[in-house]
Parts: C-alpha cells; structure tokens; sequence
C-alpha cells in the first residue's frame, strides 16, 4: 500500500541534513507552509541554503529561519520584505549570501528543474546587474539570458488537501510556488488542513499529482502569520 | 518660515485617473506597487478590464474590506485582496509565462528613473544599504506589451527622474512605452521623448527644464487636466 501521510512534523522532516538546499513555498503568508518551516528550526540545522520568493516577518517563517542562523545563502525575488531590514548592511543578517532572482526567472528556474530541463533563454535581466556573468545570445534578433535550473534536496509545501497518494489541491492565491517546488526536490514534504480519502479529491482539480510528493503531514490549523499576536 | 508657492501639477490619485483613462475596454494589465494600485479606481465604468496579479490571480478584484480579509488571497503586494467572477488562481511559472510569453496588454510600474529611450530603474537604488529586492519588475517589464510608467516628475530632492541615461542599476532595456507624472504625459518614441501633454500652468520651457532629458512637444500636443479627486 502507498501511504505518504505521516504522524507529525518530527517525522515529516526527518533526515534533513546540515547543508541541504532546501525550498519553501508561499508568497506573503499565503500558501507558506510554516508549521514545517517552524518545525525545522528545531532540527537546529545549520549551512542550509533556502529558496523561497521573499522574507515577509523577520521572527515569521522562512525570516525566523535566517534569523536563527540556520541559513548560509539565500536564493529570492524579494529577500527584504516591506517593513523588514533583513540583509541590510548592518544587520546580524548581513553576511548571509544573496542571490537575487527576477521573480518569473526563479519560477522557471525552479519549474525547469522539476521539468527536467538544465536551463533555458528568457529575455529578462538582460543588461541589468542580474544578467552579470551569464551567457546570452539573439534569438531572431532578440537578446536573451542562459539561466539554469534550480532543484533542491528539500522542498517544503503548503496545500489546502491531500491524499495518502501524495495529490494535492490548493487553495486560492496559496498555490504560488507550490506545485513548481514539489516538482524540483529529491524529499518533498507536505503540510495540508486536511488528508481525505482516495477518490474524494476531484482529479479535475488536482493541481499536484502525487507523483511529485514524498510525505503528507496534517496540521488542521496552520500558523499564519495573521493569526498570531 | 513662510509658506512657498503652492507645487504646481496633480495629486497622485490623479496621475493614476490620467493613466486610467488610457487603458482600453478588454485590456489585460498588471499594478505594481504604489501610485499603479490606484489606476483601477478610475477606470470608466464601460470598459472592462482584467487585472493580473503576479502571484496567480487573473479577474483580481478591489483590495478587501477591513474584517473580511481572506489571507490565503493576496495581491503581489501581500494584501488582501478580491476575485470578480470569472477570476482564476494558477501557480507562479503559469503567472510569468503570461508575462513573459506576451500575454500582457498593459503593465503599470514605478520608476526611480527613465532614460530618453526608455530604459528603465525601479528596482536598487544602488546604496549599497538596504538590499536590492526585484520581485517580478524585471519580467514584466520586458514581457508586458506597453509598460506604462507613473511617477513624480522629480525626485523629492527635485532631481530629474527622467534623464539622457540612467544611473542607477536598470531593471530592463528600451522597455517604456509612455510616462505619466504629475506635471505630463510622456510618451517613448523610437526618435525620443514626446510631450502629448502637459499642465497648462507650466510653460514647455518649464517642463524642459524640471526633466534631464530632450522633449518634444507633440503635434497633438493637449492641456493635462485631470477631475478633482481625494
């Protein structure tokens, strides 16, 4: 039998390794899957290197995760958040490695990963700063940029349901990186309000088929970072 | 102290009513952050439009009200926003596919500054203090088909914001199309920056001299004028 739910988040994020690349949906608060985000912290984990499209709360989420220490490099569209002074020189945070990404570019450079592609032309970033050092090339007359694929030891999802087949639904704006990221990592890791039975999932809506899931945790209400004092 | 002249040229909600008044009946367009949020409100009533929001909402709707925020549902500024009936959700590499791929008919962005040919610096303001943070500027400005510019004619320290060539780190090349300020409405052109309007209280000249680059004054050139708004 094929059952990818497990009991708790200690079990859903065993074996990670110090070092690990490790992705992390969400953008805002929505769709972030933090209780398995919070739930590594105390695998005391150190020289990660993290993915995730920003930092919203500095003490919330993937902030409290570079705060604690427990991250080397950053890869992020938008690292500084609104409010935040995370990274800023000066910061305790400031030495941690940066790598900024156009957001679409992340995207595919995470979804190509999953896709089993190394890399791809986009003519975003050409002549800034962040095209600095890469390849580029015309295409009909059209200059482009050669960005690699992005894949990770880890990817950690938040999805509204699942099943024990590892399908996932998600809910509203709270898709965002989710489905790209549980395609590109060897251990995908999910938590999700509610694990249903085989065949109540409508397979019409199943945005992440099983396939790409590894293990499910049920964490019925979430930490948000509204709901919090 | 004694008071100076009153500024001359519009509020912000007017540059966003002035902007709103080009953006077509069937029109697909994506805000950024800032005085873009506001275009919607302005839009006429007649014209149906389709916001694109960059984390995976087409058919967004008006921000939510206080109290009924649903924050699994936020806009690409991370507020609580609305779907209109007919919205739909899809993931991040299909949001920037429809940027990237073209599928954009209008994207409005700030800028920190815009060159004569229209390159464009919104994103670093290169001080090496606070941490450059991109977001999705740099794909939609290369993928939208007409970027659409609203800002301040000058920086805060009076300093032009549109000028021969930027210095400021560029977020995306020869990718403006037309620049909204409070003082004009500017558009790009492959032989440079053409005046289709300006505020009627500020000669050409005046204009010329508050931006640090050549501008020509349109034949169709018009009043800007714009409602009382608040």
């Amino acid at each position: 039998m094929i059952n990818k739910q497990v009991s708790n988040l200690t079990v859903a994020l065993a074996e990670i390794e110090n070092g690990a690349t490790v992705m992390a949906g969400g953008f805002g608060d929505a769709g972030s899957p933090n209780d398995l985000i919070h739930g590594l912290l105390e695998c005391q984990l150190k020289g990660l290197t993290l993915i995730g499209n920003g930092v919203v709360a500095e003490d919330f989420g993937q902030g409290r995760l570079i705060t604690a220490g427990c991250v080397d490099k950053y890869i992020a569209s938008f690292p500084r958040g609104p409010g935040t002074t995370i990274f800023d020189a000066g910061t305790p945070t400031a030495h941690i490695e940066l790598e900024v990404v156009p957001q679409g570019t992340l995207a595919e450079r995470i979804r190509a990963g999953g896709a089993g592609i190394p890399g791809f032309y986009t003519g975003t970033a050409f002549g800034t700063p962040l095209a600095a050092g890469k390849e580029t090339r015309q295409i009909d007359g059209k200059d482009y940029v050669l960005e690699q694929a992005i894949t990770a030891d880890v990817a950690l999802i938040m999805a509204k349901h699942a099943d024990r087949w590892g399908n996932l639904v998600y809910s509203k704006s709270g898709r965002n990186f989710n489905p790209i990221m549980a395609m590109g990592a060897k251990l995908t890791i999910v938590q999700v309000e509610e694990i249903v039975e085989l065949g109540e999932l409508d397979p019409e809506t199943i945005t992440t088929p099983g396939i790409f899931v590894d293990r499910v945790v049920e964490v019925e209400n979430p930490t948000t970072l509204y709901g919090e004092p | 102290m004694t008071a100076g002249p009153q500024k001359k040229g519009m509020a912000r909600p007017q540059i966003a009513w002035r902007a709103a008044q080009d953006i077509p009946d069937g029109a697909i367009v994506n805000l950024g952050i800032g005085m873009p949020l506001g275009i919607p409100n302005y839009i006429p009533a007649e014209r149906e439009v389709i916001l694109h929001s960059e984390n995976g909402l087409l058919g967004m709707g008006p921000p939510a009200k206080e109290g009924e925020e649903d924050w699994e549902l936020v806009n690409a500024g991370t507020l609580a926003t609305t779907l209109l009936p007919g919205g739909s959700y899809f993931h991040h590499a299909d949001s920037f596919a429809m940027i990237r791929g073209g599928h954009i008919d209008i994207c409005a962005l700030g800028a920190f500054q815009i060159a004569a040919n229209g390159d464009l610096a919104n994103w670093n303001l290169g001080d090496g203090v606070r941490t450059p943070t991109v977001g999705g500027a740099m794909d939609l400005a290369v993928g939208a088909k007409r970027v659409f510019i609203l800002t301040d004619h000058n920086a805060r320290d009076g300093g032009a914001k549109i000028v021969e060539e930027c210095t400021l780190p560029l977020t995306g090349l020869t990718c403006v199309d037309r620049i909204y300020t409070d003082l004009a409405v500017i558009e790009v052109t492959a032989t440079g920056l053409v005046v289709l309007e300006h505020i009627e209280d500020m000669s050409f000249e005046e204009l010329q001299d508050k931006t640090g680059a050549e501008l020509q004054q349109s034949a169709d050139w018009k009043p800007l004028e714009s409602p009382d708004l608040d």
